[in-house]
């Protein structure tokens, strides 16, 4: 007997693509269904082997560069000369009125490069891009072997005594394990300058990292996001700031999100 | 043209169109070249399509008004990809699986010995996979778009993507077993 769920909801379910309802549904289904236990389990894992593998292939240099080259090339006026490079010229006395306008424009591409390099909030609203990316980064470190916990306990009490003295604030820690979220331990690490506490949580044979911070912003509402296959939740709760970040699926993530917000 | 009050004006406007490119566009070019790696199978042939699709998104940057810029640029690096392939390797968009490319690769046993590797083991087969299972697997897997940005970026109606994905991740798992039973029976020739 084959179940039709098997190979088109549980990709939605797995990808965390599924409305509230339908996933409920299908975690309802999943109850009865052992063939589509057994496929997610086997998903889950081809997922992670696709990630660990490090597929992914950055552009060789040379692309970024030709692209600049081209960008600083061209001008609306129809000069091909950098207006950058136009800056210099300046003792050039016969040319000093498109000199002087160049370097206006120079001044001007300088100021509005730098602004939007300083001021991603403002311009964008997605400040945190860089911080969730090296959030990534630092999950994917961590996946590496001997990099996952400082202290290895699944006592919470062993845990959180660990952190006393090594961080001057203290990270909610507790063991999920009845709801399917054993606590493995914990470590500290470095992001983007900050040290963090980051709890290691286990989900079958999968691995959730919690990064937890000290933040003077007001509590916010937990935000899903995804990046390079790796599903995230970002939350502040009482002056900290939290990340989840996992390969396993959105709702398991949100569950274990809602347990540590509690 | 000399560079009058309109021609300020005009240049001005470009600058501030140029930083928003520096600031949309660019983030995504490891997204846009790796797509093309794949799609392409091969990272020299990438680097001239993705480098061609950028700067074809760079020229054409004003008519870009979304909000997504990292799809908006894969749909044209997708675009550029296909051209490519009727015009060079047309064979490429028909084959269904290639059977040369797996079985083939999993047959000797200097490659088996790596193929413990998960990396090759996994370049070798999602290379084997249709172009169009490829592309979404490396979309969702690698590059973590949402089925809305697949759908847009592929051409693909929303509703389509979920089962392709599936058909997708069901071909690769297939081709992964295979090349895992290749290797149990060479491992047993050798005993």
């Amino acid at each position: 007997m084959s179940c039709e769920m098997t190979h088109s909801v549980l990709h939605g379910y797995l990808d965390g693509e599924l409305d509230a309802a339908r996933a409920a549904e299908f975690e309802q289904h999943l109850l009865s269904c052992p063939q589509c236990v057994a496929e997610l389990e086997a998903q889950e894992n081809l997922r992670s082997t696709i990630q660990r593998a490090g597929l992914r292939e950055r552009a060789p240099e040379k692309i970024r560069r030709s692209l600049q080259g081209a960008i600083s090339g061209t001008s609306a006026t129809g000069a091909t000369d950098e207006p950058v490079k136009r800056v210099t010229p300046i003792r050039v006395k016969a040319s000093i009125r498109p000199t002087w306008w160049l370097t206006l424009a120079a001044a001007a591409v300088f100021v509005i490069v730098l602004g939007s390099r300083l001021l991603p909030n403002v311009s964008q609203g997605r400040g945190g891009d860089e911080m969730t990316a090296a959030i990534v980064d630092a999950h994917l470190r961590s996946l590496q072997p001997g990099h996952l916990e400082d202290v290895i306990s699944t006592d919470q009490h062993t845990v959180k005594p660990w952190f006393d003295g090594r961080i001057d604030f203290a990270p909610p820690v507790n063991d999920f394990i009845s709801d399917g979220f054993p606590l493995q331990g914990g470590r500290l690490d470095v992001v983007r300058g900050k040290t963090v506490a980051v709890l290691v949580y286990g989900r079958r044979k999968h691995i959730i990292n919690v990064f937890i911070w000290p933040t003077n912003e007001h509590d916010t509402a937990p935000q899903p996001g995804s990046q390079l296959g790796y599903n995230w939740i970002d939350w502040r709760k009482g002056g900290m700031e939290l990340v989840a970040i996992s390969d396993v699926s959105a709702p398991d993530l949100a569950a274990l999100q809602k347990l540590i917000a509690q | 043209m000399s560079p009058g009050v309109e021609g300020s004006d005009l240049g001005v406007l470009d600058l501030q169109e140029r930083a928003r490119f520096e600031q949309l566009v660019l983030p995504h070019v490891d997204a846009a070249f790796n797509l093309a790696r794949w799609v392409l199978r091969g990272r020299n042939d990438a680097e001239d399509v993705a480098q061609e699709a950028l700067l074809r998104a760079y020229r054409f940057f004003r008519g870009f008004n979304g909000a997504d810029a990292r799809a908006w640029l894969l749909q044209i690096v997708r675009n550029a990809c296909c051209s490519w392939l009727e015009k060079n390797r047309p064979m490429d968009l028909s084959t269904e699986f290639d059977e040369q490319l797996y079985p083939q690769s999993g047959a000797t046993p200097e490659s088996l010995a790596i193929a413990g590797d998960d990396k090759q083991r996994l370049t070798q087969a999602l290379e084997a996979l249709p172009p169009r299972f490829r592309e979404v697997l490396v979309l969702r897997e690698l590059e973590g778009c949402s089925y809305k940005e697949i759908a847009s970026i592929t051409s693909m109606p929303i509703g389509s993507v979920m089962s392709a994905l599936s058909r997708a991740r069901q071909r690769l798992q297939q081709s992964l077993t295979q090349g895992a039973s290749a290797k149990n029976v060479e491992a047993q020739r050798e005993l």
